[in-house]
């Protein structure tokens, strides 16, 4: 690990000012991933600014129609939550699944987010429900916040504030975890508010979190698993790698997609 | 059987300071002055170093020295060896490259050291190695076995021909060719026996200590065998005489074949901590132990079984190309050779056996020992042949290896071996038991009602373990013998300490080895202490590897402790007045045969350091004995492991229902030590079958290199194992035991491999089977035939 500054800010403007005065900063919220990268120096922040000690920017609340998460909301709390799991257990199941419980105690909402990594869970929860990013600067809306592998629409010094899920009547996820790293190998996220249907996959896509719009299409008659039986999607434009072909991981989103609905309407 | 004697399952000793973090492994031991070695390590698989330019990784804060290969040969350090000598078909011996600590001209494989850098810190080594220039001219590599052999191949090492170190052969080919001529039946396999990353939970270390007062080397290092370290680092490597190197391996996290090796690492600790007068130390990270740390496995094989019309197996013969990576490891030849052709007659009369293997050089890590070592290979190729033949012939697995047990002792195959004592029978029989085979037929209906497929699949393996008699190995190449040692130190008080050549990182030894002296003794486990590791104590042993501790070790203990009891009952006879042959020694007590005289094993204990009843012209004072044991052979561990399996046709994920595992390890000294010992195999042998592999790409990069894309088996990857033991003893040893520490991961990967297979209906599924790749065998039997 190369050296660096460490700033502990207790509000989020602060943390904001920490990152414009250091443009090769790095906002720590759980560092599961942004640790190892700097262990094995491959990451040189030249600060980092931990978001452990903000305050205001952790808990789980229903706000409304409106399940709010703050950013710096360990996954174990987001997973442990009664009243998320009153209200909407399909979305606190999704924490539940990620890593062991030190990851879990440790890491977080909003840094899962901010990272897009293409394997993680909350991606597909977040596109899945149809989710609201906020940061200190906007609202950003799922289907436009995650561009890809590792990208989204954060610009510079933005910061993942709180995250507000729409509470859906039906909602599910199901994952073929990776071997090794217990990462979605695939990863399906579905839901159901009113009209709003939504199909979400994380894990398969070489370009990271995605919908598919054929099944949501399918769904609206019936949400139902039996609605998209036969329905495929092409291996095209899904990942490869030892551990997967791109035929069995476009088998694999068919396959959680059915299961994620039998479970959400069970 | 008293409470702590021989088969009471008593509680670990060591687990105390282990489970309380009070262990002390080598990188917990520091040195005053302490420096921290980083090494420089190529990214490239295969490449000319052109030049290496230390002069800016010098010049940088905390950095004492920078290295490198060329003045490793300027100081005329060896290179590293392997110590087994094999001889090709035509009486050629084996090409073994040179293996410098540090690389000068060439590097081959990645993560080849080229230069160390000394430093206050591990940070400002790190910092330092960053600066240090190294000019490659990249070259094509070569990482497949298959591959390496072929005309236009990567030339890896200049003096060696097609990337061939030997083409051996075991057995004799007219017969079997013979055989298969006139065979009703027979069975054909390409059978490719993955490669592993050994991943011990404590990553290996070394801290060197030059004292220039004394001109002595102390080196703390991950062994499972100091004295052969020191042996190789004094004789081969030149480091330093004999007794002038000090060799301690303390507290050991787990070695599974990995740390019996020499590593350059270790080397250039001690050559550097001579150069820079200060102690030098070096920890590997896990990214440095998926690249370094010897593999295992990786074995490309063709095997085919002749059968009669009756499932009488009439021959067998084999095909493998071994990869041994990228230089020859201690001792990588014998792997493939002697430790796996010599157990291909498996647990069956099979009259005749031929087996030919091509061990190559890849641009690899290089690949040794590992957990089995050469027997996991040979029970998979036997077992699946077995397993596969049945299905041909439409016989029942269990009843075909019935047909061929070997049922009558001693037995010698056509491979060397010569089986001493067994019952194959009982623990196939037992295992089915267990296993409930007559109702799987209503599970598998069960299951596939429920949309699964289930399988069911037998391993019925053998195995020699003991690694000896010294004589024996010998004859095979070995360049060391491979007896024991012990010495026990009986205290005035009574208290017994036993210093041992064997070498525990695991295996509980501290709690098994004091079992058997308190049970010899009558004296309590607490009053025994167990003392390995370190080669200024124990005079010289052969340390831990293929299950040899207890036949081998244990034997070695209760031949010095013979000693001590003539040598104890002459002091008492002398105490109580008596005739040295009318002494008996009977639960920690002397007795006058025909009196009621009696002396405790401590009274007995100080008289012979007081030295008050005899004179030293009668007898002399002290008692302390030593043993070197060599067996008269190799032990024969058997046993039948039965998997059960389920298999989701949508993901082709399997699942272990069940696992039966019926082991005859001859006499056990402790029950619980043995069951976990199973279970531990069993998990690394389906952490092979089902999950486990060590991928490089076609430039020689690793692509399994971190714990994010090798698999290595959870817990909760298991069913709780059903482990039962049958016995018959030993006849090579005075216990009569015959080793458990491998035996799981012999068994494990065929039972794993059957089960699949007889669920899914076809043989041709690889290790591992993943669920992707079950899922694609479903795939293309589900396919259409092509017209």
């Amino acid at each position: 690990m190369y050296n660096f500054t460490f700033h502990r800010p207790t509000t989020v403007r602060q943390a904001a000012g920490l990152l414009a005065r250091n443009p090769d900063g790095k906002l720590l919220a759980g560092g599961h991933s942004l640790l190892p990268v700097m262990k094995q120096r491959l990451a040189q922040p030249s600060a980092i600014v931990d978001l452990s000690l903000v305050e205001g920017i952790t808990g789980v609340e229903l706000k409304g129609r409106s399940v709010s998460i703050g950013a710096m909301t360990r996954h174990a709390d987001v997973a442990n939550s009664p009243v998320l799991k009153e209200v909407m257990p399909g979305l606190a199941a999704v924490p539940g699944s990620i890593g062991d419980p030190q990851v879990r105690n440790r890491g977080t909402i909003g840094g899962s987010i901010a990272n897009n990594d293409p394997n993680a869970d909350y991606p597909a929860a977040c596109l899945g429900l149809g989710a609201t990013i906020i940061t200190n600067k906007r609202r950003i809306a799922a289907d436009d916040f995650f561009q890809g592998m590792f990208t989204t629409a954060l610009e510079e010094g933005e910061i993942i504030v709180r995250i507000s899920f729409p509470v859906a009547k039906k909602a599910a996820y199901e994952k073929f975890k990776h071997p090794a790293s217990g990462f979605a190998l695939v990863g399906v996220f579905v839901s159901k508010r009113g009209p709003d249907i939504r199909v979400a996959v994380t894990g398969a896509g070489a370009n990271g979190v995605f919908r598919v719009p054929t099944f949501e299409e399918a769904l609206k008659k019936r949400f139902a698993a039996k609605s998209i039986e036969g329905l495929t999607i092409p291996a095209s434009g899904m990942n490869a790698d030892i551990h997967a072909s791109p035929e069995y991981r476009a088998h694999l989103v068919g396959v959680l997609a059915k299961r994620a609905l039998n479970k959400a309407n069970a | 059987m008293s409470a702590t004697g021989i088969g009471a399952p008593v509680r670990r000793k060591e687990d105390f300071r282990f489970i309380t973090g009070q262990g002390q492994y080598t990188d917990d031991v520091t040195r005053p002055g302490e420096t921290r070695a980083v090494f420089v390590r190529s990214p490239h698989a295969h490449a000319k170093i052109k030049s290496i330019d230390v002069a800016a990784a010098k010049a940088m804060p905390g950095v004492i020295d920078v290295l490198t290969g060329a003045q490793l040969a300027t100081d005329k350090i060896g290179n590293l060896i392997c110590g087994w000598m094999i001889h090709s078909k035509d009486g050629t011996p084996m090409k073994m490259s040179a293996h410098p600590a540090l690389a000068a001209t060439k590097v081959n494989c990645v993560g080849d050291a080229v230069a160390v850098v000394i430093a206050e810190s591990v940070a400002l080594g790190k910092d330092a190695a960053e600066a240090v220039v190294v000019d490659y001219e990249v070259l094509p590599a070569v990482v497949d076995p298959a591959k390496a052999q072929a005309s236009g191949a990567p030339q890896i090492h200049a003096d060696i021909a097609d990337n061939t170190i030997y083409q051996w052969h075991l057995g004799e080919k007219k017969d079997v060719d013979a055989a298969f001529a006139a065979a009703k039946h027979v069975t054909k396999l390409d059978i490719i026996n993955n490669r592993l990353v050994p991943n011990a939970m404590e990553p290996r270390a070394a801290l060197a200590d030059y004292d220039a007062g004394t001109d002595n080397l102390t080196l703390w290092n991950t062994s499972q065998n100091p004295h052969v370290a020191r042996l190789v680092i004094s004789a081969f490597v030149g480091m330093a005489p004999e007794h002038k190197l000090r060799v301690i391996a303390p507290d050991v996290g787990g070695g599974f074949g990995s740390k019996i090796f020499i590593y350059p690492e270790e080397v250039v600790c001690l050559w550097a901590s001579r150069k820079v007068k200060r102690p030098v130390k070096w920890t590997s990270d896990r990214s440095e132990a998926f690249l370094t740390d010897a593999h295992g496995r990786d074995h490309v094989t063709h095997a085919e079984l002749a059968l009669d019309a009756n499932g009488k197996i009439l021959a067998l013969r084999a095909k493998t190309i071994a990869n041994l990576g990228a230089y020859m490891s201690t001792f990588s030849s014998s792997v493939p050779t002697y430790l796996y052709a010599t157990l291909l007659s498996g647990q069956y009369n099979i009259p005749s056996i031929y087996c030919e293997v091509d061990a190559v050089y890849t641009n690899t890590a290089p690949v040794d020992a590992y957990r089995g070592a050469g027997r996991p290979e040979a029970t998979f190729v036997v077992e699946r042949l077995v397993e596969v033949a049945a299905r041909e012939m439409q016989i029942d697995p269990a009843d075909l290896r019935r047909r061929n047990f070997i049922t009558a002792f001693p037995h010698q195959t056509p491979v060397i071996m010569a089986y001493d004592g067994g019952d194959y029978n009982a623990s196939l029989k037992k295992a089915m038991d267990m296993a409930d085979v007559k109702g799987f037929p209503k599970r598998k209906r069960d299951a596939a009602r429920n949309g699964k497929l289930r399988g069911l699949g037998y391993s019925t393996y053998i195995e020699a373990c003991g690694i000896a008699p010294s004589q024996a190995v010998g004859s095979l190449g070995a360049g060391v013998g491979l007896w024991e040692s012990a010495e026990v130190r009986v205290n005035p008080t009574g208290s017994v300490e036993v210093l041992t050549g064997s070498h525990a990182h695991g295996q509980g030894h501290e709690t098994t080895f004091a079992q058997l002296v308190s049970e010899r003794l009558g004296i309590p486990i607490e009053n025994v202490s167990i003392v390995h590791g370190d080669t200024d104590k124990v005079q010289f042993g052969m340390g831990t590897y293929g299950s040899r501790s207890g036949a081998v070790g244990m034997s070695a203990i209760v031949k010095a402790l013979d000693k001590i009891e003539i040598k104890a009952k002459k002091v008492a006879a002398f105490m109580m007045e008596a005739a040295e042959g009318d002494i008996e020694f009977k639960d920690g007590k002397f007795t006058v045969a025909g009196t009621d005289k009696s002396a405790a094993f401590g009274d007995v204990a100080l008289n012979a350091y007081i030295a008050h009843k005899f004179t030293g012209a009668e007898l002399e004072p002290g008692l302390k004995e030593t043993s070197f044991y060599d067996p008269t052979n190799f032990t024969f561990p058997a046993g039948c492991h039965i998997c059960e399996i389920e298999i989701d046709t949508e993901t082709g994920k399997t699942e272990i229902i069940n696992w039966t595992a019926v082991d005859d390890f001859g006499t056990i000294i402790n029950p619980m030590i043995v069951e976990g010992q199973v279970h531990g195999g069993i998990a690394q042998g389906v952490g092979q079958a089902l999950m486990e592999g060590a991928y490089y790409d076609a430039a020689g990069q690793l692509v399994t290199g971190s714990m994010m894309d090798y698999s290595m088996p959870r817990a909760h990857d298991f069913p709780s194992f059903h482990v039962g033991m049958t016995e018959t003893k030993s006849p090579s040893n005075p216990l009569g035991m015959k080793g458990c520490g491998e035996a799981g991961a012999i068994a494990s990967p065929a039972a794993v491999i059957n089960a699949i297979t007889d669920a899914i209906g076809t043989e041709a599924i690889a290790m591992p089977a993943t669920a992707n790749a079950v899922w694609t065998a479903l795939q293309k039997l589900q396919a259409p035939k092509a017209a």
